[in-house]
């Protein structure tokens, strides 16, 4: 089993949901929509963690290509500098998914990437600047 | 019973002194119970790292040939106060660089130096007979410098308010970023093992008081600034103190950036997180009896930060037991909470301080004089100049 998130492009008359219901049916993978901007009579924007077979990954993504929807890797990443941090949980305070979080017995800050949106709020919120957005991996 | 000082100081020296940090000593009370933790209990160790804006330092550059009578300062582009004397500064934490903004400030010069960076030193003059030099640009470290000590007018506040947003926008402020309709609640206190919360009455803590401040041993100064007593009682027979706080001295070389660092909150500004320690001797079962005391039973209030005003509504009270539970209720709702101080470095200074008791490296030092019982808190009288 192999994960890969990427950015999927919408053309404006394509709406995503039939399109996902063929991935998660047709190439038995799992989906799961990190971030959405889907406006109708827009072109949408969806970043989506895939998991299943490489080849049922790289089938469904040929798949998307061919209906006109284009797709791009998703590099980008959180970070923690675990030397520079110093525990004090203000950036828990913005995190919108729970990635970020303390431990109510040692209080120290945890970082749980699975559930990271890497919509970024902590880069701002941390006031020493231990989180970074890393934009290969 | 009691213990003076000087015999806690003496079993300090003979190595038998007890000591316990204001969180072990809530179990050794719930076991043992008051009488008996008094007896066995000598000190008990309270500590906080969290941001402090009123921090700075003073620094002395040493004099060049020839001497400059320097009037205006800069340190790494942030101005320091040069209006002392000739070669004599003050960087405080929240002044901003001229060139890099909100990002960097005085409190970044203060870590650079401890860390042992070399800071660019620039210095204007307008020239006297004594002091004919116009100008100076150097670089400096701490260690080039004749004295640089710690000053910070106001610490270690007792209890500060919870922070939330009502509004429809997200707001930045020193208290994190606050998101919109209630979205999370702030709070800054060491709860239970904070120190003013220790000792609420400042029956130990006062002028003189020998305190670990940010690695080093330094000593309360003075009250601090805005410094007031407030108490009030709440229905159960619990009190709420408020309002106390410590202008702190030390000395800058000895201190380390674990303990010491600069902070930029988004939209705000710099300011630096300050760890301090404070030991409580344990005189008596009636100073036993404030150092038992639990985040349940210490209250503060909500504060809706929304409002652009000095006094800014206060939405509910709140104990620190639901504060650290991770959510409280607002208005029917679960509100996600969040510290900005590390409590996890504070429980690190509160050990490292009951080690160096413990080892015989720290002692008590009794105050000279002790806090006022009474100070107001008074507005600026913004009259105008009509
Ligand atoms: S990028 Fe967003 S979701 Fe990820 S940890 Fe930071 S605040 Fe949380
Ligand atoms: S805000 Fe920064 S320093 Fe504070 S806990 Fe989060 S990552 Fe660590």
């Amino acid at each position: 089993m192999k994960k890969l998130k990427v950015i999927l492009y919408f053309p404006p008359d394509k709406t995503d949901r039939p399109f996902s219901y063929y991935l998660v049916k047709d190439y038995d993978l799992v989906f799961n929509i990190l971030q959405a901007e889907v406006q109708p009579g827009k072109r949408g924007r969806l970043t989506v963690e895939l998991e299943g077979t490489e080849e049922n990954i790289e089938r469904a993504l040929e798949f998307a290509r061919q209906n006109g929807v284009e797709y791009r890797p998703f590099n980008k990443n959180i970070v923690r500098n675990q030397g520079e941090c110093m525990d004090c949980g203000a950036c828990i305070a913005i995190c919108p998914s729970g990635a970020l979080y303390m431990d109510p017995i040692d209080w120290k800050l945890y970082f749980d990437e699975s559930k990271c949106l890497v919509c970024e709020l902590c880069l701002r919120a941390c006031p020493v600047k231990a989180i970074d957005v890393n934009m290969f991996v | 019973m009691g213990k003076t000082f000087q015999e806690i100081n003496e079993k300090i020296r003979t190595g038998e002194v007890v000591v316990a940090t204001a969180e072990e000593i809530i179990d050794i009370v719930k076991e043992e119970g008051i009488k008996e933790a008094a007896r066995k209990v000598d000190v008990v160790t309270t500590a906080t790292f969290g941001p402090m804006c009123s921090s700075g330092a003073f620094v002395n550059f040493g004099h060049s040939d020839p001497p400059i009578r320097m009037n205006k300062v800069w340190l790494n582009d942030v101005p320091a106060y040069g209006g002392i004397a000739a070669v004599d500064a003050y960087i405080g934490a929240t002044e901003l660089s001229e060139s890099r903004g909100l990002e960097y400030g005085g409190a970044h010069v203060i870590e650079d130096l401890v860390a042992g960076k070399k800071v660019r030193l620039r210095a204007k003059s307008y020239g006297t007979d004594c002091y004919p030099r116009l100008d100076v640009d150097t670089f400096i470290t701490l260690e080039d410098l004749n004295q640089a000590y710690l000053f910070n007018p106001r610490n270690v506040y007792q209890n500060y308010s919870a922070a939330t947003n009502t509004s429809d926008q997200i707001i930045d402020t020193y208290m994190g970023t606050l998101l919109p309709r209630c979205g999370n609640v702030t709070y800054s206190t060491s709860g239970e093992l904070s120190p003013l919360l220790n000792d609420p009455e400042f029956r130990t803590i006062g002028i003189g008081t020998r305190i670990f401040l940010a690695g080093t041993q330094g000593y309360i100064a003075w009250e601090g600034t805005q410094f007031v007593r407030n108490k009030v009682e709440i229905e159960d027979g619990v009190t709420m103190y408020s309002g106390g706080t410590l202008a702190v001295i030390g000395d800058l070389k000895d201190m380390n950036t674990r303990y010491l660092r600069a902070a930029s909150f988004a939209r705000y500004g710099t300011t630096m997180f300050v760890g301090i320690g404070i030991p409580i001797p344990v005189l008596d079962e009636e100073m036993m009896e404030y150092l038992a005391v639990t985040n349940r039973d210490i209250y503060t209030g909500v504060v809706d930060y929304s409002v652009p005003k000095r006094s800014k509504p206060t939405l509910r009270r709140v104990n620190y037991e639901e504060l650290r539970s991770g959510s409280i209720e607002l208005e029917g709702k679960k509100i996600p909470t969040a510290p900005l101080s590390s409590l996890n470095r504070a429980r690190e200074i509160a050990n490292v301080l009951k080690e160096s008791i413990e080892r015989g490296e720290f002692f008590l030092q009794e105050p000279v004089q002790m806090m006022p019982t009474k100070r107001e808190f008074k507005p600026l009288k913004d009259v105008g100049v009509e």
